[in-house]
């Protein structure tokens, strides 16, 4: 096999972060090549800059031994790399042979040559095994089931010549039907000549799948693996594979072990996976953390617990007593309250001052009779940027004007201003420069001393051991294991969050 | 604030500039006239800026007026009901409405326009029908009642006079006023007119404050309504309020609603009607051909929202110096990226 793309000692830097630090990978013609890491590794990096959405710091992108410049997504089309996203990218409004075309329609003048549309996309359609009878080139996209579109988007990427197709996580929102087709797709191309490019999460996938496996971590080459060696401890040992050191503070545990679990979780099934069953408690104090690889179903998790998917079946407890959590509003009534993911959509709002922001949730609280009260909205406006330390020029400052941290704090006072028992954190430091991350951490170990009981959700590693007293390991809407505090350890983790079960 | 002073400013420039060039615009009959006419606008307007905050749109207002007019002087002197008996049934039949329009938004998941758009189109239809297309009108009779809309008091100087519904404006106002800047529920309405999803995950019954705001919007325009088809005497089922919605909304814009929602002031909206109404009257004043009249307003709306958004950019642009200028400084003692 001859080397088809070759990245030669590729960097990248974003503000703050080295994504890519001399990253290196060939790629033969007719190669299934699986890319595989942590989250933050630097996959979605490497392959945006293959792809023309991103331009390398440094190093080299050679095709056919010749350098090559992607400048743009059009100039990786040309070059003929295809990026096939994790969210497809298709026009749904559109017929199949729309899209296949999108941008390079065969053309007169200015009309469309429909027919030519159809001839083309037949052909390639039948390339990626669609039956014409489900998903002909008049098909709407929209009637499609998601491992369909899939395939129509490979076929997409096949009738503009693509050499090189880079899938991302193609198979997170698909069944095992639909799965399985897509890997008859994937070595039929390579049999025919098409280089791979394939992103994942899923080892058993990457095993039956690939011909190599080039392991990435924290942005650099972590190994290579061939065919043979592919195993489930080679590829943990290769993403975890460093000691780093875990700088927690010696939290002190609050010496009186309490009686009554202050959450409890029993059978709680949330709408996005109903199949699986979650059970667990977090006491008064302590502090849970949930690992598990992006799609695991942690998020999911936190919304039914707060009522904005309400759960498809379960029983919520808090201080031992069943809830009816159909609503956030039932949610925050019963003690719990949650620091959501994306903040600026779901935590504040962005044009409405600090202090407005900060008393949103108590406001009800401190009403009378309907009336808001506008010296307990300062108090308490004033009371929380002093004992978060939110950097603001004034309460009265449009929270869209400060950082990610600050606005950070601002969700957290929004909800410490109603003392809650139970407090949820979707990935509480996303996006965080290093400094309020500190912060963040001492405010949640801070709250875990006064009682609260904390369960938080990070995709960083280094969070979760920093944070928990114990962690909770997802994989693919399930808890494949718990880790208390003394069996915590990064491949323990990843071991639970690739599947394998403990125990 | 800054926003207020423009519109006002403008309300003044259209009113000394038609005042220089015909006199009469200050006679007491035509400011008279014109105040009436600004408050039963106003009435509306403030209905409909509690839509615009939750970011949607009502177009069904002036329908409404249209139902509820001719229903009330059919029911009055067709029908022979008693007043009350005729005012509860009208005032029910608009909360009605802006009930059923909030649970279509909510809970079908409709968009406003088309929900609305279709009110229009059946509640003209129905006035008609109830009516047999006939106009209605009062006569001579219900003076009493007549006189919430055509009454006045009379000031002691210059045979000025204020009309009853100015009154009836400043009382709305000032309840409207209240409840969004003093109460829990209009900051909920700001919030989630800002950032439904942030609301919602605050605890917010986000649904229940939107139905709440077409309730206001269609109850404030039955209140139009009545006070309408009493002042005009003659209802046309056909005609009674057409086009007013669009009145409503181009108040509540130029009083500073953005249609995006999360923005309004109630003050604001009353001077927007205001400028509307002195525009009408200054077109009819100035004699200028009445076939320009949608033109001139419009292209007056027009400049008013250009040039908002202009100082909005330059506001916003010093903004971001200054937070600049502020990050700068906060970076030599934490050395590290903010």
């Amino acid at each position: 096999m001859t080397s088809l793309l070759q990245v030669a000692s590729v960097s990248k830097r974003f503000p703050g972060v080295l994504a890519l630090e001399n990253v290196s990978l060939t790629l033969a013609r007719g190669e299934v090549l699986a890319v595989v890491g942590e989250n933050g590794a630097g996959k979605s990096t490497l392959m945006k800059i293959l792809a023309g959405v991103q331009t390398p710091d440094s190093g080299e992108i050679l095709l056919d031994g010749q350098t090559v410049t992607i400048d743009s997504v059009r100039a990786a089309q040309r070059l003929g790399i295809a990026l096939i996203h994790q969210e497809l990218n298709l026009a749904d409004n559109l017929t199949v042979a729309a899209n296949i075309f999108l941008g390079r329609e065969p053309r007169r003048g200015w009309f469309i040559q429909q027919r030519e549309t159809e001839t083309g996309s037949t052909a390639v359609l039948k390339q990626v095994g669609l039956d014409p009878a489900v998903a002909g080139p008049r098909t709407l996209v929209s009637t499609l089931s998601l491992g369909r579109q899939q395939l129509v988007e490979i076929a997409k990427a096949l009738s503009a010549q693509a050499r090189v197709l880079i899938m991302d996580e193609p198979t997170s929102s698909l069944s095992q039907p639909e799965s399985d087709a897509l890997f008859r797709v994937i070595k039929d191309l390579r049999a025919r000549g098409v280089s791979i490019i394939y992103i994942s999460h899923r080892l058993g996938e990457v095993k039956e799948l690939a011909d190599r496996v080039v392991v990435l971590r924290d942005g650099r080459n972590a190994g290579v693996l061939s065919r043979e060696e592919i195993t489930q401890d080679n590829l943990v040992r290769l993403m975890v594979g460093r000691n780093f050191s875990v700088s927690r503070s010696a939290r002190q545990r609050a010496a009186s072990v309490p009686l009554a679990s202050a959450l409890e979780v029993r059978a709680l099934r949330t709408a996005a996976n109903p199949q699986h069953a979650l059970n667990f408690s977090v006491p008064p104090g302590e502090i849970v953390g949930v690992a598990g690889l992006v799609g695991a179903g942690r998020t999911e998790m936190l919304l039914a617990l707060f009522g904005v998917e309400p759960a498809a079946g379960g029983e919520i407890l808090l201080n031992g007593v069943a809830q009816k959590i159909t609503r956030p509003r039932d949610a925050i009534a019963a003690g719990l309250a949650l620091v959501p993911e994306d903040r600026k959509q779901q935590g504040v709002i962005l044009e409405m001052a600090v202090c407005e922001n900060l008393s949103l949730s108590s406001l009800r609280r401190e009403a009378r009779a309907g009336f808001r009260n506008p010296a307990s909205e300062r108090a308490i406006a004033d009371e929380m940027v002093e004992k978060l330390g939110v950097k603001t020029p004034s309460p009265r400052q449009f929270v869209q004007f400060l950082s990610g941290g600050n606005q950070q704090k601002i969700v957290l006072g929004k909800w410490l201003a109603l003392k809650p028992r139970v407090l949820l954190l979707d990935e509480p430091t996303r996006g965080i420069d290093v400094g309020a991350k500190q912060e963040i951490y001492k405010l949640i170990e801070q709250l875990a001393a006064d009682g609260v009981a904390i369960l938080f959700v990070s995709s960083e590693m280094e969070e979760i051991l920093r944070l928990s007293d114990r962690a909770l390991v997802m994989h693919e809407g399930r808890i494949t294991g718990e880790l208390p505090r003394e069996e915590l350890s990064e491949e323990a983790v990843m071991q639970l969050a690739t599947g394998r079960q403990n125990g | 604030m800054k926003k207020l002073l423009g519109i006002f400013g403008l309300l003044v420039f259209v009113c000394v500039v038609t005042a220089l060039k015909e006199p009469n615009f200050l006679n007491p009959y035509n400011l008279e006239n014109t105040v009436r006419w600004t408050a039963l606008f106003s009435l509306i307007a403030i209905g409909v800026s509690f839509v615009i905050i939750t970011g949607g749109i009502d177009l069904s207002i002036g329908s409404t007026i249209g139902l509820v007019g001719s229903l009330l002087a059919s029911l009055l002197t067709v029908k022979g009901w008693s007043i009350g008996a005729a005012l509860t049934t009208v005032m029910l039949v608009s909360l009605g409405i802006g009930l059923a329009h909030g649970l279509l938004i909510t809970k079908l998941r409709l968009q406003p326009f088309v929900v609305t758009l279709c009110g229009l189109l059946i509640y003209r239809g129905l006035a008609r029908f109830l009516t047999d297309d006939q106009s209605q009108g009062f006569g001579n009779a219900f003076e009493g009642l007549r006189s919430l809309a055509t009454g006045k008091i009379t000031l002691p100087f210059g045979g000025y006079a204020l009309p009853f519904p100015l009154f009836i404006m400043v009382v709305v106002g000032i309840l409207a006023a209240v409840f969004l800047n003093r109460t829990i529920y209009g900051r909920y309405l700001l919030a989630l007119g800002r950032n439904e999803t942030a609301a919602r995950y605050s605890g917010i019954n986000t649904d229940a404050m939107k139905i709440i705001a077409y309730v206001i919007c269609s109850g404030l325009a039955g209140v139009a309504g009545i006070l309408f088809s009493l002042n005009l005497n003659s209802v046309q089922p056909s005609g009674l309020g057409e086009f007013y919605e669009l009145y409503a909304i181009a108040g509540a814009v130029l009083g500073g609603c953005s249609l995006r929602g999360g923005e309004g002031s109630i003050l604001g909206v009353i001077i927007g009607s205001a400028v509307m109404r002195v525009l009408y009257n200054s077109i009819n004043i100035l004699r200028i051909p009445t076939h320009w009249e949608f033109a001139i307003i419009g292209a007056v709306i027009l400049s008013g929202v250009i040039v908002d958004e202009l100082v909005k950019r330059v506001a916003r642009g010093k903004t971001a110096n200054t937070k600049l200028q502020t990050a700068a400084k906060q970076q030599t003692p934490n050395s590290g990226p903010s």
